[in-house]
């Protein structure tokens, strides 16, 4: 700790960190643009300017950027003082100089930094009268929307772009002041984290486009805090509602799981909320017709199926209520993962490990924090991006540590990145094919997810001590480098996962975290596909199986089957699906979009979307969340543990049942607030104090002024009244602060920069570590390498397409690519295919050809699109050449840098 | 050049590459740091900062990194200066010479010499002098035996005053915009490729072999006042005889400006002149007999030496419009990375181009002068900017009233 | 680094002479990353080609494998890299100040009117494009310019004439 005097008041601060960073920290309000809380600083924009003196008796003081002056010990600055307050007016106006008067029209305006700032800065004229600088915008792709002249050359954009994102398609241009943000040409920003720009850029340049279609200011948004739905990291969310449509999707600050950034599916991914396609009111349908069903005849309906007799297939992208709630309704001998088999093995897996002492689930901080990284066979980009971002900052730890015995504070940003140049903790990943954090690896394993498997238990048999055998010279050196590197690391982390659907590559991995643990459990990340796989894993024992469910409705034995929130037949073989759907006499299915499944039901009940209830999910950590509503349903959509429950409980009730009676769920209840722990047991509004227009919103229909929904069952109100965020934060829903209407508002809510929310909390760990130590797992006996002429087939996922549900969104669908198989130019040559070809996959469905050079002779890795269904594919595949070509877009959109030329 | 560069042959016959054989007699590379801190040495490229203690800051030993480089900064593009281009093109061994002795002392395997891209004419004479020395085994391995290696590389810039910027001349080298670094870390800690650099102008470079050859008692002579050794110095503008002369540092301005350059043309009078090119304050015919010394310009004449090379503004040339012109320069060299300079300078710039065109006006010299606090030393990310403020802040002082009467008569007052 | 290029752009790059390559080859020698390359190959494909086309850029960025834009942001930022066609001669006219002292600004305003073009642009017969540079560092011989790689010192209206028709003449 260090003591400064700030404007003759004293201070205990951290002088590791710069004195911009310290005030915020404290609370006071200092301008600042190109800073940012993690990117650190660059002193570009010149806004964060104090006055600093030598010691007391200097009067007299120098202007120094707060930004780029460690806080050290004795430090003595002013931010009041008159100079310094006249060059923060002075930066401010000459940015604003040829910045346009478009506030009204913008879609930054009311949550603008720069607005913000430029009243802080007391800058309220503008003196300039010259001619402006104008540019020219570009088309940026299906998310964001480009307006160049709003720019004030923060250098931020690029920053967390490039140098943050590791995305190679936007750059600072140009000079002077002529300086541009833009691609080398108009085209889709490719990177997926692209939708940040909206949140990192301090005004209107970058804004969210999907937003833009029915744009309302911040202030009129009814918001609530929520987590993505979009994969198994839990990222945290504000969604924000108008007019009974969800509008857009922002990042929400949680110092554990996703700070301040989330993905491009995350924030992109909800339109199909809004959608025609949701299932709109309950119906029974009978041969082709189908007809709204009274409120009798759900109860009638219901109070059958609580009789017994029933399969309930659960699912893993429901909440923990709606599992928990069609568990009790049909018995826990009844109830069965909605898992394809093969991976509810491995999840079951990945739950007994994480309760071996031995092992420690990284929070995505702290995988960000890990000095030497190992993937087995888990594309993250793809199937946890948010987690791919983290390793993508774990490898600069080495940049920090060269700065640490440089005595460069790490806060330098740039002058951090220029000494250490190439120099990378190192991330070592093994993959069926090149994967998107190439470009940070030193070193890539492309094989099979046998060859990965046998390849990652070799490691762990190297690291245990003993000598692998078995291996080329060259996986041998490799193997060698690895081991090197986990040695030496202080904080090794191992990731890998169950969406290869290889039980052996999460042994291995976990073997390999096995043999480096010591005393403190070795940090091992095992990636769970959906949002909620780990609370319905926690549902279900490893002996339910879907695939035994199924087999038991074709057979007759049940006749019965409740289907939550689930298309089957993304989830097991199309025959054994049609089967057991057909022989059912009743099927009902919950959920929020029509399917595949739907099609098949006699009975379907519309489900509410994220955004539209309460509920609680956990994440690959077995961290719970809990996840408001933000506004009504848009159909007449009712949670499913509302319709499974028969309207008998209410979300209070279900999540206590929930804790009080399902193993591992103990803590499950703590998560929920209760009205008597906040000041006169206020609640917390979901609308902002300047939300407005409220009683014209639907004058349109009808002039009188409705009543306000009232929300019984939890402490948020559908109102603008109630306990402020600034009293209390532990519901934070968006972020304002008198003079900061931003997004960088956020830093009055933490403890310090970067720190925990004020009274909030970051989620609970549901799991207890109980194992005190297993065993390491025996690599199976490598099976015969048959020459068949077969490939051997893996599976490939794409951040978009990959989702159910945010595969159904127009802006993510624009992004998406077709179906197709990709395999190596050896094997692409002996069948005669040529990229972009169309192939037929044993016989059967065609794919798009995509000759990749990253992909081992004799294998292939399929992405199936929405078309087909991976549980239809068998480990090994022929391919022949389809005849026609494909209606879709082919390739067309597919980014990946391993991609043969030939015939493009 | 009124003559072709000396051969090597020619440059060896007169004591060229001595310093070397000295070295090589058993000079360690401490022994040349103590040497050249002791001279007295003070960078020529522009901030006088003392070239030993420089090299000083590199760390060294087991622990430090082992690649080191050496950096010539010959980018020459300050307005009005034009010495490291005669020294290039006249003396290319003497710059080399110079390198080998900084690359020796500081542990740098490797120099770049990083070329200004329109000198052409050094590209040729510096390229071919390389050449010779390495067939004459001044650079390569184990150069006279000592054990030391060095290979030098011409890099000609592909453009931008702001590359003379030492950190952003390291971007440049590394292929990057040349975007400034922040100090600290400097580059001799972290450099170019983030090893540790050491930066050099080429005038500075040229100082080293007379040191070694002939000692420090022999360099301290040279100089006449306070600072040590000799220095070009340049006149342009409308006198009869402009050029650059090598002096020692301590001359009078009116040596240099009156016996070397001759003084103003026929039927001019001297109005004032800026030093030492464009980034530094002006200063005015009372100033004459000031000496030509690093601290003696800067405490007694407001300004400062800078790069030697004088600019001289006669009595019918329109200061407005002289200043006018370099403030367009730097508006148009601004990186584009910091605010007050991005942003303030063009806007200076479009004052300056209303005043031109008779359109100026009180309210926008206020804004000037204004400006001139706003870009200063310490307000903006490198010193580009504060250069700018040194003849418009010195030139609004001084010529105000020029300022006023283009108010007033709503046009230049030299343009008839 | 290595490069996410969506195919249709990869497929726009020209291909790169064996001259450009082999001197892009050398200049690998002496940077220890290609990076650096980068902007020498910029120069070197200018060399050849007079300018760096969208289709040299791209062709240059996959031969290095560099980020496009980063390569454009590279390429727009320095002076002496044209991103346009420019004409047969470039003509660096120096606008700093003591050529601007020495009356360098008449001089200019006659060759602008004699080749009739401004500051920026390329004579319809394509021979010349004029461009301003910063001091040249030829200041005692005010006024100054450079076309191609010859310069040109104590410019008059009368040596305009002569030098423009020297490399007319040499065109013809
Ligand atoms: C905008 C700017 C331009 C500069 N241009 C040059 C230059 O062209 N040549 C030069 O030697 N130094 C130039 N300098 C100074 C260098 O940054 C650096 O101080 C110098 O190269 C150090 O060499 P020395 O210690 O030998 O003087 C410039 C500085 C600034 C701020
Ligand atoms: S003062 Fe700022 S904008 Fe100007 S050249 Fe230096 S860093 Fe660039
Ligand atoms: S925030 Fe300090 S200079 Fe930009």
């Amino acid at each position: 700790m260090a003591k400064i005097v700030v404007d003759g008041n004293e201070y205990e601060v951290d002088p590791n960190n710069n004195l911009l960073q310290e005030c915020l920290s404290l609370g006071l309000d200092l301008p600042y643009f190109c800073w940012h809380p993690c990117m650190g600083s660059v002193g570009a924009c010149r806004q964060c300017a104090v006055k600093q003196y030598r010691d007391e008796n200097d009067e007299k003081g120098t202007i120094v950027m707060a930004c780029m002056t460690p806080a050290s010990d004795g430090a003595r600055i002013s931010i009041t003082d008159g100079q310094a307050h006249d060059m923060r007016e002075r930066v401010i106006e000459s940015l604003m100089i040829s910045h346009p008067h478009d506030c009204p029209v913008c879609e930054e305006g009311g949550e603008c930094h720069l607005q913000d700032m430029t009243l802080m800065s007391g800058h309220n004229y503008r003196r300039y009268d010259k001619k402006k600088i104008t540019h020219h915008n570009q088309y940026l792709g299906p998310f964001i929307n480009h307006e160049m002249n709003r720019c004030i050359t923060c250098y931020r954009c690029v920053r967390f772009y490039d140098g943050y994102a590791g995305g190679t398609d936007l750059s600072a241009q140009a000079s002077h002041h002529h300086t541009y943000f833009g691609r080398h040409e108009e085209g889709t920003l490719e990177n997926e984290f692209s939708g940040n720009l909206v949140e990192v850029c301090p005004t209107g340049v970058f804004t969210d486009k999907v937003f833009s279609q029915a744009y309302t200011r911040k202030w009129d948004l009814q918001t609530a805090p929520s987590v993505c739905t979009g994969c198994s990291t839990g990222c945290n969310i504000t969604p924000g509602e108008r007019y009974g449509s969800l509008r857009r999707i922002v990042n929400r600050y949680n110092s554990e799981v996703n700070g301040y950034f989330i993905c491009d599916r995350g924030r992109f991914g909800w339109e199909y909320v809004n959608g025609e396609e949701r299932v709109q009111t309950p119906v029974q349908i009978v041969g082709d017709e189908s007809k709204e069903m009274s409120d009798e005849e759900i109860d009638e309906l219901f109070n059958d199926l609580a009789k017994g007799g029933v399969i309930g297939i659960g699912s893993p992208r429901s909440s923990n209520e709606s599992n928990y709630a069609l568990r009790k309704l049909v018995g826990e001998a009844n109830f069965y993962p909605g898992i394809g088999d093969d991976e509810h093995a491995i999840n079951q897996l990945i739950l007994e490990l994480h309760k071996d002492k031995v092992f420690h689930t990284p929070s995505v901080r702290e995988i960000g924090q890990a000095d030497a990284v190992v993937i087995v066979g888990e594309d993250i980009t793809n199937t946890a991006p948010r987690i791919a971002l983290a390793v993508r900052q774990s490898v600069r730890n080495k940049a920090e540590e060269l700065a640490a015995l440089n005595n460069i504070p790490v806060w330098q940003d740039a002058a951090v990145r220029e000494l250490a140049q190439q120099e990378r903790s190192p991330l070592f990943i093994l993959s069926n094919a090149a994967s998107r954090l190439d470009d940070v690896a030193q070193q890539t394993f492309i094989g099979t997810c046998a060859e990965q498997a046998k390849f990652a238990f070799a490691i762990a048999e190297s690291l245990a001590g003993a000598t692998p055998t078995g291996l080329t010279d060259r996986q041998h050196e490799l193997l060698v480098e690895i081991v090197e590197a986990l040695r030496n690391a202080k904080r090794p982390l191992i990731i890998s996962g169950s969406s290869n659907r290889s039980i052996e590559m999460v042994q291995a991995a976990a073997n390999i975290a096995r043999a480096l643990s010591a005393e403190e459990p070795s940090h091992l990340a095992l990636m769970l596909p959906e949002a909620n796989t780990m609370g319905l894993e926690l549902l279900v024992s490893p002996e339910q199986r879907l695939g035994a469910a199924l087999e038991k409705c074709a057979t007759g034995e049940v006749s019965k089957v409740i289907v939550l929130e689930s298309d089957l037949y993304r989830r097991a073989p199309t025959a054994s699906v049609d089967n057991a759907l057909s022989n059912a006499e009743t099927v009902v299915v919950l959920d929020q979009m029509h399917s595949a499944t739907t099609a098949k039901a006699t009975h379907v009940f519309p489900v509410t979307a994220f955004s539209e209830q309460e509920s609680t999910y956990v994440n690959y950590e077995s961290r719970a969340q809990l996840s408001f509503k933000v506004h009504q349903a848009v159909t007449d959509a009712k949670p499913g543990w509302k319709w499974l429950t028969n309207g008998k409980a209410d979300i209070n009730k279900i999540i206590k049942a929930c804790s009080d009676e399902a193993e591992g769920f103990g803590s499950l209840d703590g998560l929920v607030p209760r009205l008597s722990q906040f000041v006169a047991g206020l609640k917390i509004p979901r609308q902002s104090h300047r939300y407005s227009g409220r009683t014209a919103m639907i004058a349109n229909r009808n002039v009188h002024e409705p009543k306000q929904p009232t929300d019984n069952e939890s402490v948020m109100a559908f109102s603008m009244e109630g306990m402020p965020a600034m009293k209390d934060a532990s519901i934070l829903g968006s972020t304002w602060a008198p003079s900061w209407n931003s997004n960088q508002s956020i830093s009055k809510f933490q403890e310090e920069v970067n720190g925990e929310l004020k009274q909030g909390h970051t989620g609970t760990l549901l799991l207890t570590k109980k194992i005190e130590s297993g065993v390491p797992f025996t690599p199976p006996q490598s099976g015969g390498d048959g020459n068949s002429a077969k490939l051997t087939l893996s599976l490939a996922f794409q951040i978009f397409g990959s989702e159910e549900l945010s595969a159904r969104s127009p802006a993510i669908q624009k992004r998406m690519t077709d179906a197709y198989v990709a395999l190596a130019p050896a094997d692409a040559a002996r069948l005669d295919i040529k990229q972009g070809d169309s192939v037929g996959l044993n016989g059967g469905p065609a794919v798009v050809a995509c000759i990749r050079e990253k992909i081992s002779e004799g294998s292939c890795v399929v992405h199936c699109g929405v078309r087909l269904n991976p549980h239809d594919l068998a480990g090994t595949v022929s391919l022949t050449k389809a005849a026609d070509s494909l209606p879709g877009k082919g390739l067309n959109g597919l980014i990946v840098s391993d991609l043969c030329e030939e015939g493009y | 050049m009124s003559r072709p560069p000396l051969e090597i042959g020619a440059y060896e016959a007169n004591d060229g590459y001595q310093s070397l054989h000295t070295i090589a007699a058993g000079m360690s590379a401490a022994d040349v740091l103590e040497t050249i801190k002791s001279s007295g040495l003070k960078g020529r490229g522009g901030a006088g900062f003392p070239t030993g203690l420089k090299w000083s800051f590199v760390p060294q030993g087991e622990s430090s990194p082992q690649q080191k480089y050496l950096v010539v900064n010959a980018d020459e593009m300050e307005p009005g200066t034009f010495k490291d281009r005669l020294l290039m093109e006249g003396d290319p061994h003497l710059l080399l010479e110079g390198m080998i002795i900084s690359a020796y002392t500081i542990g740098a395997s490797k120099a770049y010499i990083f070329l200004r891209g329109e000198y052409h004419g050094s590209v040729k004479t510096l390229t071919k002098a390389i050449a010779e020395a390495y067939d004459k085994g001044y650079l390569g391995n184990n150069i006279l035996g000592t054990g030391f290696h060095l290979d030098i590389i011409l890099h000609t810039s592909a453009g931008r005053y702001i590359c003379g910027e030492e950190t952003a001349l390291l971007n440049a080298l590394e292929g990057k915009r040349a975007n400034p670094r922040a100090k600290p870390p400097f580059p001799q800690v972290s450099g170019l490729w983030g090893k540790p650099t050491i930066v050099n102008n080429v005038e500075t470079l040229c100082n080293l072999p007379g040191i070694i050859t002939y000692g420090i008692d022999w360099y301290q002579g040279l100089g006449v006042g306070a600072d040590a050794g000799t220095k070009m110095f340049g006149v342009s503008g409308r006198v009869k005889n402009p050029g650059v002369w090598e002096m020692p540092l301590g001359v009078t301005i009116r040596e240099l400006l009156e016996d070397k350059a001759g003084g103003l043309q026929d039927g001019l009078g001297l109005k004032a002149f800026l030093p030492g090119g464009g980034s530094t304050d002006f200063m005015l015919p009372e100033h004459l007999d000031l000496a030509l010394d690093y601290d003696e310009i800067s405490q007694k004449g407001g300004s400062r030496l800078a790069t030697g090379t004088m600019i001289v503004l006669d009595d019918q040339t329109c200061p407005v419009g002289m200043i006018g012109n370099l403030m367009k320069f730097f508006a148009h060299e601004s990186c584009g990375f910091c605010t007050p300079c991005r942003d303030g300078l063009p806007w200076v710039d479009t004052i300056f181009r209303d005043f031109e065109a008779g359109r100026g006006s009180e309210k926008d010299l206020n804004i000037l002068k204004e400006q001139v606090d706003y870009m200063g030393p310490g307000r903006t990310f490198c010193a580009l900017a504060p250069g700018a403020t040194a003849p418009l802040g010195s030139g609004l002082r001084y010529f105000e009233d020029d300022f006023k009467e283009h108010i007033k008569q709503k046009r230049c007052t030299f343009k008839d | 680094m290595s490069s996410q290029v969506i195919a249709s752009t990869k497929n726009r790059a020209r291909v790169l002479t064996e001259a450009e390559i082999s001197e892009i080859e050398h200049e690998k020698t002496l940077y220890p990353d290609n990076q650096a390359v980068g902007l020498e190959a910029l120069k070197i494909v200018q060399n050849h080609q007079g300018w760096v086309s969208d289709e040299s850029l791209l062709a240059i960025a996959e031969y290095l494998d560099l980020s496009v834009a980063d390569l454009e942001g590279v390429a727009t930022f320095f002076n002496l890299i044209y991103r346009q066609p420019v004409g047969k001669h470039v003509i660096l006219y120096c606008d700093s100040v003591s050529c601007w002292i020495c009356r360098g600004d008449d001089v200019r305003n006659y060759l602008s009117d004699k080749l009739n073009i401004d500051y920026g642009q390329t004579t319809e017969d394509n021979e010349f494009t004029l461009i301003p540079v910063p001091c040249l560092g030829d200041c005692n011989n005010a006024p100054v310019m450079m076309v191609g790689q010859d310069l040109h010192r104590n410019l008059t209206k009368a040596g305009i004439d002569e030098i423009i028709g020297q490399y007319r003449n040499k065109s013809a």
